[in-house]
């Protein structure tokens, strides 16, 4: 649990402009998980940061809304009840609601994956993935993941013709996810696919790249973004402590 | 210093992270319904995520329109809270706290500009507060809405997304924010004891 902390300070510090936490120790079974990490996190970060994994329930997403979480993130729960995308919406508001999609290409055309958590279990939900991203929005989801999943591991670049399709017709902020390898990869994606967000784990986890030397990269490319030198004043330079 | 600022139940569930970058600077603040305690703090927060009628009805039924009009001491909105102090919203026709003359529209969405505006934006200073004391054009500050208010007298800093919008307003004692400066990282970090020292 230390490592979680340490690695939340240091995206954090190296100008990350938002985290992910996929929590796999969420049970599939539906058994209460002990979520305190999460207000752990919330007291360390200052950026935002969404939870994805084991939230099935209102009562789930408003626990990891509480403990200091500013969205949460919906995969399989989404696909066997969709009705839950609206009423964590009408509950939360749109902006907390994210919706994570796998995707695979199939028979020409891109379909729906779930259980993709466990080899075993993953398949083909015979949902198209362009049928699901509108109905996602059409229900309230106020941005979506989108994970190709041909590309995933591969690291041989995001899936520019996938995420272009999605783009064109989500008009919520999508995040492309699955296929980062090197910095150019995440240059192709913002200027080809116009994505709102690149979203990457190995890559940054195993330090092969470093947040600052991307964002600075990117910038040069004439990318719009939160400069990585661009954190202001450290805030133990002012400390009001109540007497 | 003695500092008790409190933070408005003013709906939604999420308070954890205002709280948590307030404790970072060293400021412990509870969040109340209690007008009592409102008025008797030195800083008065005013959150909100949801939808602007959720909250003014959260607020009517705590009787708390009126207590917020009267304050007298540093007030600070923040995301919703902001569009709260004005006159009105275009979402759901809401009618607001009316501190600040002015409506609230919706972002017009498309593929190329998605709503809600999810993300880091720059800001450009328009005139001085002490709200942004030692913020510059250019830095970087966290949105996640769909209703703005344009720019106009009482804005003291603009964002651009699509349209120019309000990204820093102030009348009098009334201070807000369109970002979040809880998840603004240090830019945030300056807000927020910038307004704990007015």
């Amino acid at each position: 649990m230390g490592d979680i902390i340490e690695l939340s300070s240091r995206y954090r510090d190296e100008g990350a402009d938002e985290v992910v936490f996929y929590d796999i120790t969420a049970s599939p079974d539906g058994r209460t998980v002990d979520r305190s990490w999460v207000n752990r996190v919330a007291a360390v970060l200052d950026i935002p940061f969404c939870v994805a994994g084991g939230i099935r329930t209102l009562t789930d997403a408003e626990s990891v809304l509480n403990l200091g979480a500013d969205k949460i993130s919906i995969n399989t729960p989404a696909l066997e009840h969709p009705e839950l995308i609206e009423e964590l919406a009408s509950r939360f508001g749109s902006q907390c609601v994210v919706v994570g999609i796998d995707s695979k290409a199939e028979h020409e055309d891109y379909m729906v994956y779930q259980y993709t958590g466990d080899p075993d279990r993953s398949r083909s939900t015979q949902r198209r993935t362009l049928d699901w991203i509108k109905e996602v929005q059409d229900r309230g989801a106020g941005e979506i993941v989108l994970n190709c999943m041909n590309q995933d591991g591969v690291r041989k670049g995001y899936d520019l013709v996938q995420l272009t399709q999605v783009r064109n017709i989500c008009q919520v902020p999508l995040v492309a996810s699955g296929g980062a390898g090197e910095m150019s990869h995440f240059k192709d994606v913002f200027q080809k696919a116009l994505v709102d967000g690149a979203l990457a784990a190995t890559v940054f986890h195993s330090a092969a790249i470093y947040i600052p030397a991307l964002k600075e990269y990117l910038i040069e490319a004439a990318i719009v973004m939160r400069p990585p030198n661009n954190l202001g004043v450290k805030p133990n330079e002012y400390n009001y402590r109540a007497t | 210093m003695n500092l008790s600022p409190i933070i408005i139940a003013s709906g939604g569930a999420n308070l954890a992270s205002l709280q948590f970058a307030l404790e970072r600077l060293g400021v412990i603040a509870p969040v109340t319904e209690s007008a009592t305690q409102i008025k008797a703090a030195s800083h008065v927060l005013l959150p909100g995520v949801g939808t602007a009628q959720d909250a003014m009805t959260r607020l009517h039924a705590a009787g708390l329109v009126d207590v917020i009009r009267k304050l007298k001491q540093p007030v600070l909105g923040i995301c919703l809270g902001l569009q709260l102090l004005y006159s009105g919203s275009d979402e759901n026709d809401a009618e607001c706290i009316g501190i600040i003359p002015g409506q609230a529209y919706r972002f017009p969405q498309s593929a190329k500009l998605p709503v809600p505006q999810m993300g880091w934006n720059a800001l450009k200073r328009i005139a001085d507060s002490p709200l942004i004391a030692g913020i510059e054009d250019g830095d970087y500050a966290y949105f996640i809405h769909s209703y703005a208010l344009p720019q106009g007298t009482y804005t003291y800093a603009t964002s651009e997304y699509g349209n120019i919008f309000s990204a820093v307003v102030q009348q009098d004692n009334f201070f807000a924010t369109q970002f979040h400066p809880e998840r603004s990282a240090r830019v945030g970090a300056r807000v927020l004891s910038n307004f704990l020292s007015i």
